[in-house]
């Protein structure tokens, strides 16, 4: 039964890590920007799905679209206000570029995350499930909604696979992380290749925040941790590769579980941590990683 | 850390807007006065330090604020208008300090009120010692607030508990479990849940020591870190050990683990301390998943404890749009008993202060507020009782908060919903 329940609840919890870092890793893999403001994006999606429920009853479909909406237009924001702008300047040395971004990034979370305190407090706000009621899994009572999370999870994913493999835009997003200078003598802009990458990245991390909402709440205080976790499974899978950013999900995600069932719940985050220590030291390049 | 500098400075602003809105209300309030009653003179100024941005902090200053008014709309304090100070101390004991520091040392108020977090309560009460400024705390819980005025009483009797003692809460969460749980719905068995913070401590301890004697014998005790997102492993731990009820001990935490709960249609209830579902607020939050839900607090919205309570609700509602938090009560009732104080004293002079606290016999809207003296347990606590301050148990019952324990003020039948599995 224990082990059930550890299958189960880790699978979910897993499956919505996944779709979070999915979108974190691809922004990576295609432009090279680490993108911290990353948890700022999920929170967004959930608060404003949340608010519109509540306060314009757009009912919970209309909510959680509305919601990724949000999520597409904050990560267009973070992109303008504050990764394209250092992207171009020229009083930052062109190998300093990264860091700066990853300092804008950071601060544009955390301006964000004030703004959330301020305007919401720093209170959860859970969003409805989209389908209530329990089924019974692996004779596991699980909420409908976590049973439906993990596949719109896995669709959403596969999706994104289809759209990278055949169509003529995800192709050009591959080769953009594969060589980016052959792309530009191939004729493709690159720049608005970096703006696809943004749009599907606001899509994956809405969905991911929206789901987020509906499963464990969300709050300011999440923007910190939820970045942290994006960035230590991209870590474990290897930075900009998607296949390991999954298996590296579900490795955090079952660790977490695990702990939580087997050690002590106040413990939970602990283990992952660990492992991504150890993979630092021992296989630096990550899980699936090219470098 | 630049993220402290950039909220200092909304603190002050915040602090100045919100002083010279309190100015013109006390000014448009005093226009309509006859002379005879107007509060005039220096200014006697009460500072208030509240985690703002959380659903109890935020009533805080908002309860403050009401009782102000009223005492300055009937002459102020000795013919001085009352004034508060507050701050925003972002969940941060560091910053408390700070604020703390600055409202003794810059804007000169006579006594602080503050917080409802018992870690930024007890960060706060060596300076309360030090600076010898009167300081009550409305929510706080953990017991060695005034333990600690009990074991160096010349050096910290400047700190009163104006709030249950964790010990305290576990008897009052405990005597209604008897009344409720036992009595009328034939429970014997508890797991206890408690998040891991400094308040949980002696409640848990008090919980473990009351608990069984009510007639609830305890089959597990799991403590959370207050940063936990997903209950489920702690529900389904708790639920294969089969116990009729489980006793909670949250503050932090509040939404999610209850929406989790109705969500995943955990069959056993919960019982205890919620204090996030002593706001309004939480039916909106968590879309009504509360229902069911309880909370010990100081007073309900729907019982006239005293006759002070239910006014006092409503005045809050008219003037917020929402009803109060549990220490909102008891801070609407602090700024009385410092006003009653320095009047008995005849002085703001902090010595005369504190022995005019000591002497506090006042009928609030939690019930008749006294501080235990220097010999009992916990010197400056609230005195619990039922015909003192006696507590309450509320629950959420159809988007309304009902009151279910002291049987006495009972507006409510204690009810769970339908997913709850009561003994037979």
């Amino acid at each position: 039964m224990l082990g059930y329940e550890i299958f189960v609840d880790g699978f979910a919890i897993s499956s919505l890590y996944a779709l979070g870092a999915v979108g974190f890793t691809l922004i990576f893999g295609v432009s090279g920007v680490l993108n911290l403001a990353h948890g700022g994006t999920m929170v967004v999606a959930a608060m404003i799905a949340w608010l519109v429920i509540g306060d314009l009853h757009t009912g919970v479909l209309g909510g959680a679209l509305i919601g990724i909406i949000a999520a597409i237009a904050f990560a267009f924001a973070t992109y303008f206000a504050a990764v394209r702008p250092i992207q171009r300047s020229r009083a930052i040395p062109k190998e300093e570029t990264e860091i700066f971004i990853l300092t804008s990034t950071l601060l544009w979370g955390i301006m964000i995350q004030t703004a959330i305190a301020y305007f919401f407090t720093t209170n959860p706000v859970t969003v409805p499930p989209l389908v209530p009621g329990v089924v019974h899994v692996l004779s596991v009572r699980t909420p409908s909604n976590e049973v439906l999370i993990a596949v719109l999870c896995w669709l959403v994913m596969a999706l994104l696979w289809l759209f990278v493999s055949r169509t003529r835009a995800g192709k050009a997003l591959l080769a953009a992380s594969i060589n980016p200078r052959a792309l530009t003598l191939c004729g493709f802009e690159l720049s608005r290749i970096h703006l696809l990458v943004w749009a599907i990245y606001g899509v994956l991390a809405g969905i991911a925040g929206v789901l987020l909402g509906t499963y464990l709440g969300a709050s300011s205080d999440n923007i910190g941790p939820l970045t942290a976790s994006a960035f230590s499974i991209v870590i474990l899978g290897g930075l900009g590769s998607v296949p390991g950013s999954l298996i590296a999900a579900y490795v955090v995600g079952y660790f977490e579980t695990i702990t939580a069932y087997l050690v002590a719940p106040t413990l939970r985050s602990i283990p992952a941590l660990i492992i991504l220590v150890l993979v630092l030291y021992i296989r630096p390049q990550g899980i699936l990683g090219r470098r | 850390m630049s993220r402290m500098g950039k909220s200092d400075l909304r603190t002050s602003a915040k602090a100045s807007r919100r002083q010279v809105l309190a100015g013109a209300g006390a000014l448009a309030g005093l226009a309509a006065l006859p002379a005879s009653v107007r509060a005039a003179g220096e200014p006697i100024k009460i500072g208030v330090i509240a985690e703002i941005s959380t659903l109890p902090g935020a009533a805080i200053p908002k309860g403050a604020e009401i009782a102000a008014d009223e005492i300055n709309a009937k002459g102020g304090v000795m013919g001085r208008p009352l004034q508060l100070v507050v701050y925003d101390n972002h969940v941060s004991s560091v910053e408390s300090v700070r604020a703390f520091q600055r409202l003794a040392s810059q804007d000169k108020v006579v006594a602080v009120i503050a917080s409802f977090i018992s870690e930024v309560a007890l960060a706060l009460e060596p300076w309360s010692a030090r600076l010898k400024m009167p300081f009550i705390t409305p929510g706080a819980a953990s017991n060695n607030i005034s333990k600690q005025v009990h074991d160096d009483y010349d050096h910290f009797k400047y700190t009163f508990h104006g709030w249950f003692t964790s010990y305290f809460i576990a008897k009052s969460t405990s005597d209604s479990a008897h009344d409720l749980l036992v009595d009328q719905l034939h429970m014997k068995s508890c797991v206890v849940m408690s998040e891991d913070a400094a308040w949980t401590t002696p409640l848990d301890e008090g919980y473990l020591e009351f608990l069984p004697k009510a007639g609830l014998a305890v089959l597990d005790h799991i403590r959370f870190s207050p940063d936990t997102t997903d209950f489920t492993p702690i529900f389904n731990r708790i639920e294969a050990r089969k116990p009729d009820v489980m006793i909670t001990g949250i503050s932090h935490v509040g939404v999610v683990p209850t929406v989790q709960w109705a969500e995943q249609k955990v069959p056993i209830p919960m019982y205890g301390v919620s204090s996030q579902a002593t706001s309004s607020d939480f039916w909106k939050d968590t879309h009504g998943a509360c229902e069911g839900v309880t909370s010990q607090a100081g007073a309900a919205p729907d019982s006239a404890i005293t006759p002070r309570t239910l006014p006092f609700t409503q005045s809050y509602l008219k003037r917020y749009g929402l009803l109060p938090a549990y220490c909102g009560y008891s801070s609407y009732d602090m700024v009385y008993v410092i006003a009653e104080a320095i009047a008995r004293a005849g002085s703001t002079e902090a010595d005369k202060m504190v022995t005019g606290l000591e002497a506090t016999d006042h009928v609030g809207t939690i019930g008749r507020i006294k501080f235990y003296g220097r010999t009992a347990r916990f010197t400056h606590a609230i005195e619990y009782g039922i015909d003192l301050v006696p507590g309450v148990m509320l629950q959420w019952q159809q988007a309304k908060m009902k009151t279910i324990w002291p049987l006495k003020y009972a507006t409510a039948k204690i009810s769970f919903p339908s997913f709850v599995k009561l003994p037979a």
